[in-house]
């Protein structure tokens, strides 16, 4: 718990480097520890405070078809809708479905690649929230011929 | 323990690309040991990016984020010269600072 707290700590030192408003923006994002625990992507998201996501095409969403490797699944998602503050990724039947949730300040574009792990065949969720609250989806299924959570 | 980061920022069209390839274990909490045992979950959770000094992305990680994550973002404007630096912090508490110049 204490390296926690030092990790925030550093984390907040770093942002007073920062404009005051950008401390401000970093606080309200700390850690979720709830959410990236949740067993369902729909209770995560829940415990992000996010509303129930509506599906749109405004949420441009890619993966790959197929994985070979389940340990390592491109994904990126972007969003031109303005005023998005958050890009959240899922993966229905992970254990833990909360893969990544990214910040989006209004100095970068709501557009980010990572790469994510995939025990089994699933449905994948992007998700993007506004910021009127509001939560905008796209959703695709990656096939996985060889699962990366395992043993 | 940490290595460091490789971080290329590239501005081109009025936007700089981002890309951060970090070096880390990731390890998720599900797998077992030889003998059965549950390895403990270790992996970044929290990342935060800077330019020229001001937090312009952060970003909360799971255990599903691969082994040796890779994240690409872009900044709205930028130009060479200017100084991207992004920290992690495990869920140990470690934590680790990389700097780039933008090309």
């Amino acid at each position: 718990m204490n390296k926690r707290r030092q990790a925030l700590k550093t984390g907040l030192a770093l942002g007073a480097m920062g404009t005051m408003s950008s401390l401000v923006w970093q606080e309200a994002q700390a850690y979720d520890k709830a959410a990236f625990e949740s067993k369902t992507w729909q209770d995560a998201l829940k415990a992000l405070g996010v509303a129930t996501p509506k599906e749109s095409s405004d949420v441009v969403f890619l993966a790959p078809d197929i994985a070979e490797n389940g340990a390592v699944v491109p994904i990126s998602a972007s969003c031109a809708l303005p005023g998005i503050k958050r890009i959240i990724f899922l993966v229905e039947k992970n254990p833990a479905p909360l893969v990544a949730v990214f910040n989006v300040s209004e100095d970068v574009l709501a557009n980010f690649s990572a790469r994510c792990k995939m025990g089994q065949t699933s449905m994948v969720y992007a998700v993007a929230v506004g910021s009127d609250s509001q939560a905008y989806m796209a959703k695709k299924e990656v096939k996985v011929t060889l699962g990366g959570c395992g043993g | 323990m940490t290595e460091p980061m490789r971080i290329k920022a590239q501005s081109g069209a009025g936007q700089t690309t981002v890309r951060i390839l970090m070096n880390h274990e990731m390890e998720s909490g599900q797998r077992k040991d030889a003998n059965g045992k549950t390895i403990p979950a270790w992996h970044i959770q929290d990342v935060q990016a800077t330019w020229n000094g001001k937090v312009v992305m952060t970003a909360q990680w799971g255990p599903g984020v691969s082994k040796n994550p890779y994240l690409q973002f872009f900044i709205k404007g930028g130009k060479p010269g200017d100084k991207i630096a992004v920290t992690w912090t495990d869920t140990k508490g470690e934590s680790r600072s990389d700097e780039a110049v933008v090309s």
